[in-house]
């Protein structure tokens, strides 16, 4: 509970059982009592409000929900909340701050790499998960760390150009 | 001298502007309807009937009701008790909203529970207890009309079969006589699949209804906000001013989120009773299965061909598979959408075409899906049957195309049909596809590949498209006229608001509009912002969908800003001090005709409207433009793909791919060229993969991302882009539409392609998607293969 009260329900409060979990997002220490059944994905976007992560299938396919949980890219609607504790989640709130904005956000709005803009958070995560271990790929490195999220709107050349821009543009500010 | 604005500094028209909606997006700020949050919000999820054709023998929710947390469940006998267990859609036909007599289709709506948090919901979904008694399935035309069918919509009265409509359209009897002359004739039978539009945000609505104000606000995905209030006025009998409709960020629309769907109107409805919000967010399974699908038509299609390449006269005999409702979205006059704008690049003397719509145990279907109502397999028949042709003549695919293409100085050209084109230059824009794929060269490559036992493969599809209805005497829905609005503000310092009846669903408006507002007013685009979705602020439009932005609400900008344009002459005459006869315009500032160094720009004009006006004139600078199109406008496309087939396995791998498109005047080419790059994937998937079908028994196989296949960055290739500018004559810019040309022309040049290549083995079809397996059965077997339902699944 995190308000100045909480309601006591007048009926019977079903009998769920509750966890606490302690996350740490985007730098910051978040801890709430969760069902176990609770999805990543429902935490963070209805517990934390960070509605950056979307949710567009129910089958681990889409990629929309995609979060880095330590640096590596999961599939946050594959992930109940009590296996993200303790661990460290980056969501696409976490990549810049409020003014200034993530090369690889600017590269997709550079390279017009988003249309509807459902796909971006998980793609642009996904992006930053392979270019901090591959900081000079090729299309094909490209297209293959993509593999695992859907665009219905650009047909991925733009966002493959989005991605190549930001890998110029960190190797630049890298000074290589 | 001029000290006119430099147009594309401003971001006026052809300005490649970066999007100003992408500041939020990137941010993950993108305000989507899941994303919103009301105080003491409530979640709906819906059960959805196993079966595809079953009667309901009972339904038993006691259970579902002692589950805490649970607030409301909803059966079709509760809606009917209310008189909204069936609602009507937008094609005049009624759709059930919850079952009541029985399923007509697997994954209807069935019951809803309405509950404190979604999991909430679902558990108590899976706690009630329907019985069915099942009745036999209908899955293709040829099943629902056989004699003894059963009568899916028994509900109707006057309904003793499962013909929706015939429609007719053309010279039987001239058409009749031009096959009697001909020297040769070239059939072909086809199946365009069904397939699901399946934009990665699925349906939603928040219906939130004040009992204190009687006002009913529903925040929902919908790509056309003022059709959904005015049916939510008449399905919810509540009045129109106390409805308002919003619909905000949207993940991708694709026709999915034109049609009202159950959920919308089961959320309003449990708003109304509990009076708390109700949030319904539909799971991708629940989208797949139940809403707007598209395409699923059978061709049986007919040349009539001169030895020396001239088409004489064509035949199309289609049925069309609409599922259990009729609930598409089409212009009331034309049942079957425009499937009659087939062969409009042709110049054809005389044609005939035969739709009949049936109804079968499938969701209902027929959106306009990326595509102006059905014309996404109008072109795919015409460019299979052209390719046919010219190898039934024996003639090279694109020299057929090119003898029979209606001439540039032949415009307007009245088409069998009845459709009048407006412009085009169609003989350049395939030369410059031809020439950018190196057309006689890989013919060469092609030849000595077959030598080794390689099968290389080139696909052609030319088209032109009717985009942007209407114009209001022949395009309603619903009886409202196919218009469009924009409402144009300009502040005291010169800034503007721009509202329009439209609703972007990642196409970018807030955007573009502003560019053309630039471009009329010289007003930085900067200093502009757009907004649409918001029934209460935006002047009533149809909406998004058919390509009809640019064309429609496009044209009402230019319209709206011109009226402001002409108010601020006035006042500029006004502070120079001369007659209005003597001013001249110029990008951004009017000035006086004999001295071009006396003038003033627009936002002195602003200024002069709230601070300094004549005597006698309405203070303000602001106004609106309702646009009704003389025409649809006629943008061309020309696809060429190139693949090599793997003879082991029936594989095949895109080579190249080049599209040539000429959409008139491109307010922002960076949007263009994104709106034909997605295209063209969209193409690249219809041909390949991404496909809906069903078993014998209804149901759905393709119900998720794991059936229903969609390529990923990884499978997609790259794209070629080239342009040839005919602007349409009487778009206020000489716009045309684009955003669904690539989907509309492109599939048939990837299968075309295929064809080419596996021409030895005499196929003539084999129907999309192009699976490895049909492609390696034609090539063994030798036979045409057919994709038509019901398809055998693993339990059989
Ligand atoms: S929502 Fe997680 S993969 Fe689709
Ligand atoms: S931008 Fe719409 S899904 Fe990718």
């Amino acid at each position: 509970m995190t308000g100045l009260y909480e309601e006591i329900r007048e009926e019977p409060a079903a009998d769920v059982p509750v966890r606490r979990v302690s996350i740490t997002v985007n730098g910051a220490k978040r801890t709430a009592d969760v069902e176990p059944r609770l999805l990543l994905a429902h935490l963070l976007r209805q517990g934390f409000t960070l509605t950056g992560t979307h949710v567009g299938c129910d089958t681990t396919n889409c990629g929309a929900c995609t979060v880095l949980l330590d640096g590596q890219p999961v599939k946050s609607c594959t992930m109940l909340a009590v296996q993200a504790d303790g661990h460290e989640v980056t969501t696409v709130e976490g990549l810049a701050g409020p003014s200034e904005l993530h090369p690889i956000q600017e590269g997709f709005s550079d390279e017009h790499g988003l249309q509807c803009g459902f796909c971006t958070p998980g793609m642009m995560l996904a992006a930053k998960a392979l270019l901090e271990t591959n900081p000079d790929p090729t299309e094909d490195e490209v297209r293959w760390a993509l593999s695992g999220n859907l665009c219905r709107c650009t047909g991925y050349q733009n966002i493959v150009k989005s991605i190549l821009w930001a890998a110029r543009k960190l190797q630049s500010q890298a000074g290589t | 001298m001029t000290q006119a604005r430099d147009e594309i500094k401003i971001g006026g028209l052809g300005a490649s502007r970066k999007r100003v909606e992408d500041n939020r997006f990137v941010r993950g700020k993108g305000r989507y309807v899941d994303d919103i949050v009301l105080p003491g919000m409530l979640h709906m999820e819906i059960l959805r009937s196993p079966l595809a054709h079953a009667r309901i023998t009972s339904i038993d929710v006691s259970k579902a009701w002692q589950i805490p947390g649970v607030r409301l469940v909803l059966t079709g006998d509760m809606m009917a008790a209310r008189n909204l267990a069936w609602m009507p859609t937008l094609s005049y036909d009624t759709q059930a909203v919850l079952a009541t007599d029985k399923v007509r289709f697997q994954g209807q709506e069935v019951a809803c529970v309405v509950a404190d948090d979604p999991y909430i919901a679902k558990d108590a979904c899976e706690a009630i207890v329907v019985e069915y008694e099942p009745l036999p399935v209908i899955v293709n035309p040829a099943q629902a009309v056989a004699e003894g069918a059963p009568v899916i919509r028994d509900d109707k009265e006057n309904q003793p079969d499962n013909v929706v409509f015939t429609w007719e359209v053309g010279d039987k009897a001239g058409t009749d006589r031009a096959f009697a002359q001909a020297d040769v004739v070239s059939t072909l039978d086809l199946h365009y699949p069904r397939s699901h539009p399946s934009p990665l945000e699925c349906c939603g609505s928040i219906a939130d209804f004040d009992r204190s104000t009687s006002k009913l606000t529903v925040y929902m995905t919908t790509q056309a906000p003022h059709i959904i209030r005015a049916a939510v006025a008449l399905v919810a009998e509540l009045p129109e001013h106390m409805i308002r409709i919003v619909s905000p960020d949207l993940g991708g629309g694709f026709g999915n989120k034109v049609p009202v769907y159950p959920g919308y109107v089961a959320s309003i409805l449990a708003s109304i009773l509990l009076e708390r919000p109700v949030k319904w967010i539909e799971d991708k399974t629940g989208n797949l299965i139940s809403t707007g699908f598209g395409r699923d038509i059978y061709l049986r299609g007919e040349m009539a061909l001169r030895n020396d390449g001239k088409i004489l006269g064509v035949r199309m005999y289609t049925d069309s598979d609409h599922g259990a409702f009729f609930s598409d979205a089409q212009p009331s006059k034309f049942k079957i959408g425009l499937l009659h704008s087939a062969f409009s690049c042709y110049d054809i003397p005389v044609a005939h075409l035969v739709n009949r719509g049936v109804y079968t145990n499938k969701a209902p279907g027929g959106v306009a899906y990326r595509c102006s109502f059905r014309v996404t397999e109008a072109m795919y028949f015409q460019e299979r049957m052209v390719q046919a042709a010219a190898d039934d003549l024996g003639m090279d695919q694109a020299e057929f195309r090119r003898r029979n293409f209606v001439r540039d100085d032949d415009f307007p050209h009245r088409t069998p049909w009845g459709f009048l084109t407006d412009s085009g230059q169609y003989g350049k824009c395939l030369d410059v596809g031809l020439e950018a794929i190196g057309y006689q060269d890989f013919l060469t490559e092609k030849e000595e590949a077959r030598k080794q036992g390689r099968l290389l493969g080139i696909g052609i599809s030319t088209m032109t498209e009717p985009l942007g209805a209407g114009n209001s005497r022949e395009y309603d829905i619903l009886g409202i006229k196919m218009f469009d609005s924009a409402e144009l503000r300009v502040h005291i310092t010169g800034k503007a608001i721009l509202r329009t009846g439209a609703k972007s669903q990642g196409q970018g408006h807030e955007t573009t509009w502003a560019q053309i507002v630039a471009h009329e007013l010289g007003i930085p685009a900067e200093d502009i912002t757009v907004e649409e979705g918001d029934t209460d602020t935006a002047p009533f439009g149809m909406g998004t969908y058919a390509s009809r932005s640019t064309p429609v609400a496009g044209a009402a900008v230019s319209m709206v800003a011109r009226k402001v344009r002409a108010k601020a002459r006035k006042l500029a005459a006004h502070l120079l001090e001369v007659s209005e006869e003597d001013i001249e315009w110029e990008l951004g500032r009017f000035y006086v005709r004999s001295a071009p160094d006396h003038g003033v720009t627009i936002q002195e004009c602003a200024i002069a409207a709230y601070s300094n006006m004549p005597d006698g004139m309405e203070p303000g600078l602001e106004n609106v433009a309702y646009y009704d199109p003389p025409n649809l406008t006629w943008p061309f496309g020309c696809y060429i793909a190139t693949v090599e087939v793997d003879p082991q396995t029936g594989v095949w791998d895109v080579l190249r791919v080049v599209a040539v498109d000429d959409c008139g005047v491109r307010i922002n080419p960076m949007i263009v060229e994104g709106q034909i790059m997605g295209g063209l994937t969209e193409a690249y998937a219809m041909a390949n993969m991404q496909f809906i079908t069903f078993d014998a028994q209804g149901n759905c196989v393709g119900s998720n991302y794991m059936d229903y296949l969609l390529p990923t960055a990884w499978e997609t290739p790259g794209y070629e882009l080239h342009e040839v500018v005919t602007p349409s004559p009487h778009h206020p810019i000489g716009a045309k539409g684009v955003g669904e040309c690539a989907t509309v022309g492109g599939p048939a040049a990837f299968v075309n392609a295929v064809m080419d290549a596996i021409r030895d083995t005499g196929v003539r079809n084999i129907d999309m998607p192009l699976l490895p397996d049909r492609v390696y059965e034609a090539l063994t077997k030798r036979h045409d293969v057919s994709g038509a339902p019901p398809v055998r699944t693993d339990d059989e």
